[in-house]
């Protein structure tokens, strides 16, 4: 495993912890197994506590970690009978945005979300979770399909952003995000959304203006990434730990502020650490969100969907 | 010498430096460097006589230049003004004030009602001079209060766009203008206003990802800087030089995102008849 700058202790802790165990092929000697005891105690108690109190900068990192479960873990975890549907019947198939139907807990939905990729080649294939326009094209498309046919929807996001690129640009990345979000909007069926790593500014509000937005423990959500928001307030990326800081980008801070309506806890030590028990986790709380949605009305969705978006903000 | 020193030099002094005039009497184009009398550009509109460079233009200028005649300025009110408590070297709420002072505007929209063409409608301009036209609860607020307006009066809506993009001091507050302002939009679309904006220099980031981009129809005016990434942004990205005329008007409407370029001076009366022909006038 990766271990993140600010886990120096904790790696050496665990690093003893293997050593000492190479050291002691067997159970003969009971004091070198009482060390490895304490010590394993030792680094645990210094991964919770280093958790409990990670700052908004630590969490963008954790957020980031390319162990932390992606999209693709959840679908195979949570996602029985999936059926992808590609493009956006207009240009191309953007792999950054995979969508298609599945059964969930025995639900038919559509699920839709930003895939990273876990190694270098599928990084390059899924653009790192940046999608172009066909990507939000391509979710719009398959988000007014779920409406006609009354499936439920639920949305994974993980990206730091909609790419920013020539093609793109030429392509109308802003009128494709535009019309994705007006689509979330226009939805009669429950959307849920969860934010499982980073919920990059406008790349993210595509597919994640939901009835219900989660967000994991340590996953963030931003208006411009830590390193675009220095470089947009003080023209300095470098400050980026400082805009992560003073910008309220975490769970905890985002559900106080009743942006967000809801955040998963995570395994001691972050997702990253135990994927079976988040996997199961975000299962137990999508399976909640959607029971109490589904039973709503189409109007009654869609209203309290807007209701909820444009009190944000405001006094009174 | 003293009476000198105290009553003629001050004097001397005083007319050497006095000013009777602005700083800004004399206006540079940004793009041919000629250098133009402030009233001449007035005159014209704000536009450069010479290269036809679209000057940026305050938001109350800009509603004089649309209407008949009279026109009525909304209030709004009833959203938080620093809803991160926001600080750097300076507080954000003193950068909200300098910037009410600056523009003698409450903040980056104004929004606004009156005829065009003995046609009431509904007029949303965003004024750049406000800390770059960024989009903030209050702008959203604004936007909001004057579609509904709109939808009340059944008006059709004139936006014109202007804004460098979010408003960063109000952190994901801003953000939530994208979903909030589209909500407006659809609104209008229900009802089956017209919507029509006009996309001036420059609107870029998440403005045009919401509201600035979901018109029944696009107007750009010349030479505008439209798009979703600041083209710093790609060129960073890509590194690559982008292509010539990049995110402009121009561009923007070779790869079909606008409607039309128009000259400032054509402006107003492409504007009525457009609402004429949506009207069915």
């Amino acid at each position: 495993m990766q271990y993140l700058d600010f886990e120096k202790n904790v790696a050496e802790l665990e690093s003893k912890v293997s050593e000492l165990r190479q050291l002691a092929p067997s159970d003969e000697d009971i004091s070198i197994d009482e060390n490895i005891k304490q010590l394993e105690q030792k680094a645990n108690m210094a991964l919770e506590k280093l958790y409990a109190t990670l700052s908004p900068w630590q969490k963008t990192k954790v957020a980031r970690h390319p162990d932390r479960p992606h999209f693709r873990d959840y679908l195979e975890a949570l996602f029985d009978d999936f059926i992808e549907l590609a493009g956006d019947r207009k240009y191309s198939n953007d792999h950054a945005i995979i969508g298609g139907l599945a059964k969930f807990a025995d639900i038919n939905v559509m699920v839709i979300g930003h895939e990273k990729g876990s190694n270098t080649t599928e990084r390059i294939k899924h653009n790192f979770g940046m999608a172009g326009p066909e990507g939000y094209r391509k979710a719009e498309r398959l988000m007014s399909l779920a409406d006609r046919f009354n499936i439920p929807i639920i949305t994974f996001v993980d990206t730091a952003g909609a790419y920013p690129g020539i093609g793109a640009e030429e392509r109308g990345q802003s009128e494709a995000i535009a019309r994705s979000t007006q689509t979330c909007l226009n939805v009669g069926v429950p959307l849920i959304s969860i934010i499982i790593g980073e919920g990059g500014s406008g790349g993210a509000v595509a597919i994640a203006t939901a009835n219900r937005v989660i967000m994991l423990e340590h996953s963030i959500y931003t208006v411009a990434s830590p390193e675009a928001s220095a470089s947009i307030l003080w023209r300095d990326s470098g400050k980026a730990s400082e805009a992560a800081n003073s910008m309220k980008i975490t769970a905890q801070d985002l559900i106080e502020m009743k942006i967000i309506d809801d955040v998963i806890t995570e395994p001691v030590g972050g997702a990253h650490r135990n994927h079976e028990k988040i996997l199961r986790d975000v299962e137990i709380n999508l399976s909640r969100h959607l029971s109490e949605i589904t039973k709503l009305d189409r109007k009654i969705i869609i209203e309290d969907r807007r209701n909820k978006f444009l009190s944000m903000g405001r006094v009174g | 010498m003293s009476w000198i020193n105290n009553i003629v030099t001050p004097k001397i002094k005083e007319i050497l430096t006095k000013k009777d005039v602005p700083d800004n009497l004399w206006i540079k184009c940004p793009e041919s460097g000629q250098m133009v009398f402030h009233k001449d550009l007035e005159a014209n509109q704000w536009v450069i006589p010479g290269s036809n460079y679209h000057m940026k233009i305050p938001a109350k200028k800009r509603l004089e230049l649309l209407y008949d005649d009279e026109y009525t300025v909304i209030d709004v009110e009833g959203s938080v003004s620093d809803p991160l408590k926001f600080k750097d070297e300076k507080k954000y709420i003193d950068r909200l004030k300098d910037a009410r002072k600056k523009t003698g505007t409450d903040d980056a929209v104004v929004i606004s009602q009156g005829n065009l063409g003995s046609i009431p409608v509904t007029c949303i301009v965003q004024d750049f001079a406000f800390m770059g036209g960024s989009l903030g609860v209050a702008a959203g607020e604004a936007i909001i209060k004057a579609m509904d307006e709109a939808l009340r009066s059944s008006s059709p809506v004139i936006l014109f766009s202007a804004a460098g993009g979010a408003r960063m001091q109000e952190g994901i507050l801003s953000l939530m203008q994208m979903p909030r302002t589209t909500i407006a939009v659809q609104k209008l679309n229900e009802a089956r206003i017209p919507y029509i904006v006009v996309l001036t220099n420059p609107t870029t980031g998440g403005v045009t990802a919401s509201y600035a981009m979901l018109g029944d129809i696009h107007i750009a005016e010349p030479g505008a800087l439209i798009g979703f990434a600041g083209p710093r942004v790609i060129e960073q990205t890509i590194k690559e030089k982008l292509p010539e005329g990049f995110q402009r008007s121009e561009y923007l409407l070779e790869h079909g995102m606008i409607d039309m370029v128009v000259h400032r001076h054509d402006l107003r009366s492409k504007l009525i008849t457009i609402c004429k022909h949506l009207l069915n006038k």
